[in-house]
């Protein structure tokens, strides 16, 4: 993007938004789990217009039968945009980019899952992008999350995760479509919260430039993000399960 | 009595020496590692899982399928994420004479108990033992198998109940596959509680609702 365009394009007026949000304030996110019967986790997520599905299968036995890993389990997370979710059809299938999206999806994901004691098995992480609208690494991880608490799956915590981009000059958490198109830098995030505190990093992605300051700014402002949105996470699971358990 | 939902990571307890079932410590702290109910005892912290496959332990009864019939014994699908063996010498019906597939065949169902389970996992059946044998009748159903101790209940209360009100057998797995055998539009009825069971698993009062609804299937 040349910067004569960055000029052109006012993504920020009256210090708002062009979606009328503060710099720091996410858009709306919606959680539902268990959507999907046949496999042992699932979730669907909303942030603002993106739209994902996840599903959580195994653990079960690896196959290929080479790729099992006698001492601890395999993760496979396969993270996809269907043809139809973005404006031009994309082309079904595997491409650069979705292929490296899933591989730091999945390492994230590694940090957290109990693999060694499941050994010999495989889990499968399915993500499936319905409809994009910018930071949807972010929200596919985020369900992902979700799909595997509900598959009852040993984790040492929960994987949270958010983007911060700087458009006109200015820092701003959760970008959509226009600020991640026509922005300066977009930087995705991921955090391994336990017991409501983020205990480290799991991805960190950038693309475009930032200054120390304004990634600490990026930082501090992610991390707000990802308490509010692991609170969402929760009451879905637990909104979920409270339905069947009142003993 | 309501439990508390916990979801991996929560703190559970601040004494390593509590850690119970479904947790980890870290740092001399105890956390949960599964969704489950929070149990809190005097002798310890333990989750109870809400979901999850099967895990095998020492001693379980199960119901499983022959998946593979090899030359030194038979490889059992046992609903888990591990197969499990039955070697030849642990099935009392096997004789030198007689052919393995003959004794047992691909897709064959068998009540089986766990014998061993080395440190990675792989599990060992045994057939020595009373109740253990082949089944060639009855019907299996599956359920999850977090909820087999509702299916059981209270000092297998839940179990007796179906059984005494159908009059029919059932055994349950610990795995969740639950073979029922007797008059079969009876067996309907059970199939149908055990599903009622699974989904209301954690309510108030199901062992009345379940004796309730099998009067009113009957009466149909």
């Amino acid at each position: 993007m040349s910067d004569e365009m960055n000029d052109e394009m006012q993504l920020i007026v009256d210090g708002k938004r062009l979606d009328g949000r503060k710099f720091d304030e996410l858009r709306e996110v919606k959680i539902e789990t268990g959507v999907l019967k046949r496999a042992d986790g699932s979730c669907y997520l909303e942030m603002g217009n993106n739209k994902m599905i996840a599903a959580v299968y195994g653990p079960r036995e690896a196959f290929p039968r080479h790729m099992q890993d006698p001492s601890r389990a395999i993760i496979r997370y396969r993270y996809s945009m269907a043809p139809f979710s973005v404006d031009e059809r994309k082309r079904p299938g595997p491409d650069r980019r979705s292929v490296e999206i899933s591989k730091v999806s999945r390492e994230a994901f590694e940090l957290v899952v109990m693999k060694e004691l499941y050994p010999r098995s495989g889990i499968d992480i399915f993500v499936e992008v319905l409809q994009a609208d910018a930071g949807t690494r972010a929200a596919c991880i985020n369900a992902a999350s979700v799909a595997l608490v509900d598959a009852g799956i040993a984790m040492k915590g929960i994987v949270t995760s958010v983007a911060i981009a700087k458009v006109n000059g200015e820092i701003v958490l959760d970008p959509f479509k226009e600020e991640d198109n026509y922005g300066e830098a977009d930087m995705p995030f991921a955090f391994v919260i336990r017991d409501g505190e983020i205990k480290s990093i799991g991805l960190l992605q950038m693309d475009g430039k930032l200054s120390y300051d304004e990634i600490r700014k990026g930082l501090e402002m992610a991390k707000k993000g990802a308490m509010e949105i692991y609170r969402l996470q929760r009451e879905a699971i637990i909104r979920k399960y409270s339905l069947e358990e009142v003993e | 009595m309501s439990r508390k939902i916990v979801l991996p990571g929560d703190l559970l307890a601040t004494n390593p020496r509590a850690a119970g079932y479904g947790t980890y410590i870290e740092d001399g702290k105890v956390y949960s590692k599964i969704l489950g109910l929070f149990d809190k005892s005097d002798t310890g912290v333990r989750v109870i899982p809400l979901k999850g496959k099967y895990s095998p332990s020492p001693g379980d009864m199960l119901v499983g399928i022959v998946r593979e019939a090899t030359s030194n014994g038979w490889a059992i699908d046992i609903h888990s994420h591990y197969q499990a063996f039955l070697p030849l010498s642990e099935n009392p019906e096997f004789k030198p004479n007689r052919k393995i597939n003959d004794v047992l065949d691909i897709g064959d169902a068998v009540i089986t108990k766990v014998l061993s389970i080395d440190p990675r996992l792989k599990v060992t059946l045994t057939m020595r033992d009373k109740v253990c044998r082949p089944v060639r009748f009855g019907r299996i159903v599956a359920i999850n198998p977090a909820r087999v101790p509702r299916v059981i209940g209270k000092k297998g209360s839940m179990i007796k109940t179906l059984k005494s009100e159908l009059g029919i057998q059932i055994l349950v797995g610990q795995n969740g596959l639950i073979w029922l055998s007797g008059d079969s539009s009876r067996v309907s009825i059970a199939e149908g509680a055990i599903y009622k069971i699974e989904e209301e698993a954690h309510t108030e009062g199901l062992t009345d609702r379940i004796i309730e609804y099998i009067k009113k299937e009957k009466e149909k």
